[in-house]
């Protein structure tokens, strides 16, 4: 199954942490906020990057990332 | 002028007499409410093609069925009479006019669903004659009047279910949406109070009769707001698929000469002259590089600067963002100043349009709830309708109509 990365606009205070970590799918915009590689909130993600986004997801200080279904729903 | 060979529908009491249907006049004039099972009612609903007034022209038979389908807990209804955007007054006419067609629609989706709670959400200051009309009836599902912050974004959907729920006025992440997780965790069904009207009419006189006029794909009437350089500015009925050219007419024709029609509010688009014949309609102003929106066309004068007149637009939408999200928070007044560079024609415009194009994107679908998707929108459509005048204002040679103060409301609620 198809995991997707998705970013909460409202509780990410751009912190940047993230695209430290998973820089192949995390730019940050002149502000300092999170772009993901579909250039809108969600990014979609190969198994064997789950780790990684793992990763950024405990890193993120405000709670704003997390990791959705293809479909949508919540994991 | 054929637009006006046709009976109004939702204002119908405001055409014959100018007057409030009351109660009585209501009864009068569309007989009692039918009594229909929910199956009965959605069909009904789904076979008129009734699409959402709220902007976002949803079809209503879709949300009334997730709603009803995701049903662990009571369903709570919304009617959202807000009308947070500042050039339509339309959702304002009709809970003057006819606030019994929006109760009855209320009424009947209260029922379809098994709701307990139904609200009609209002701005500040717009409560009290409402619940007189309410006070009136004996609904099964007793109405509750309530008044939400007069901001644009309050009135989106997530920011009146967070604000009901006890919260402040402002859009929340989703999702989860209102239909799934809405007002204190129940499923929640926000439609728009004409929305709400229009199905009132659809389960007394029928789908066939609803199509009787409006396009297959937008079936019915739209009230619509119009603005600007018009002799009559207000709200008018008119069947979907009527031109602009002809809704303006009917708002008795410009007052001087027109050079563009601000379609779909300040979160809209512009069309230029030679679009003055496109339907209103979704896809036919989608197609003209407009949307329809909350149907509002606002006429900008030739003697105006486009530029300028967006430029206070966007600067406006820019003070209503909710300060939640980065890329609006950030994002708006920067593509504000960039307009203003280019509007001023600055020094530093020709270096402020290439910016401009670069934050257009990063604004766009990276926000809570689609203000910052709006005022993008306005933006690119100035940049390609008033394309000649950008040039001049690149070249550091501003239109006579530069400096002028803004031609339509931009004060805060
Ligand atoms: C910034 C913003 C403001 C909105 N304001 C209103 C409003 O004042 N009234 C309204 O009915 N819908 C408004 N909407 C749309 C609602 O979120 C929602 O889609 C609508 O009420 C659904 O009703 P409908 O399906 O009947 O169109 C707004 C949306 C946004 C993004
Ligand atoms: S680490 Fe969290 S708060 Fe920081 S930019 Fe990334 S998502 Fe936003
Ligand atoms: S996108 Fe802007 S207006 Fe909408 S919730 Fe986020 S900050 Fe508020």
């Amino acid at each position: 199954m198809t995991r997707r990365l998705r970013v909460d606009p409202i509780a990410c205070a751009g912190h940047g942490l993230c695209a430290d970590l998973l820089p192949d799918h995390i730019d940050l915009d002149e502000w300092g906020y999170p772009i993901l590689d579909d250039g809108r909130r969600t990014a979609p993600l190969d198994p064997d990057e789950i780790r990684a986004a793992r990763a950024a997801i405990a890193a993120c200080p405000t709670l704003a990332l997390r990791l959705d279904l293809e479909s949508g729903g919540r994991v | 002028m054929t637009a006006i060979a046709f009976r109004p529908r939702l204002l119908a009491g405001w055409a014959t007499d100018a007057s409030r249907d009351d109660l009585a006049a209501h009864l009068a004039r569309h007989g009692p409410l039918p009594r229909l099972t929910p199956d009965a009612l959605i069909a009904r609903v789904d076979a008129a093609g009734l699409r959402g007034r709220g902007g976002g022209g949803f079809p209503t038979a879709a949300k009334l069925r997730a709603v009803a389908a995701g049903r662990r807990r009571r369903p709570v209804v919304v009617a959202n009479g807000c009308e947070g955007e500042p050039a339509s007054h339309k959702d304002a006419a009709l809970l003057d006019c006819a606030p019994h067609l929006v109760l009855d629609g209320i009424a009947l989706v209260a029922h379809a669903l098994g709701a307990t709670t139904a609200i009609l959400a209002v701005h500040v200051g717009a409560a009290d004659r409402v619940r007189e009309e309410v006070a009136a009836r004996r609904d099964r599902v007793p109405v509750r009047v309530e008044e939400v912050p007069g901001r644009y974004v309050a009135s989106e959907e997530t920011a009146v279910v967070q604000y009901l729920s006890g919260g402040p006025a402002l859009p929340t992440t989703s999702p989860p949406r209102p239909g799934e997780r809405g007002i204190r965790g129940a499923p929640t069904l926000v439609d728009n109070v004409e929305t709400l009207a229009q199905l009132a009419l659809i389960a007394r006189y029928g789908p066939a009769w609803f199509r009787e006029t409006g396009t297959p794909d937008l079936p019915g009437t739209l009230l619509v707001t119009t603005g600007g350089a018009v002799q009559a500015p207000g709200v008018v009925e008119v069947p979907a698929g009527t031109p602009v050219r002809a809704v303006l007419d009917l708002a008795g024709g410009p007052t001087e000469l027109v050079q563009a029609v601000l379609s779909g509010g300040y979160g809209g688009a512009w069309l230029g002259a030679p679009a003055i014949d496109t339907a209103l309609s979704h896809t036919a102003l989608r197609e003209a590089g407009s949307v329809l929106g909350v149907p509002t066309l606002l006429a900008l004068p030739a003697r105006a600067c486009g530029l300028t007149q967006t430029a206070h637009l966007v600067r406006y939408l820019s003070g209503e963002s909710a300060g939640q999200c980065g890329p609006c928070r950030f994002g708006l007044p920067a593509v504000a100043d960039d307009l203003t560079a280019i509007a001023c024609a600055t020094r530093d415009a020709p270096a402020a349009a290439d910016r401009l194009a670069r934050r257009l994107g990063l604004v766009t679908a990276r926000g809570a709830c689609a203000l910052p998707d709006g005022a993008a929108r306005l933006t690119r459509s100035a940049l390609h309708v008033f394309a000649a005048d950008l040039r001049d204002h690149l070249r550091g040679r501003p239109c006579g109509g530069a400096a002028a103060a803004p031609l339509f409301p931009v004060v805060h609620g």
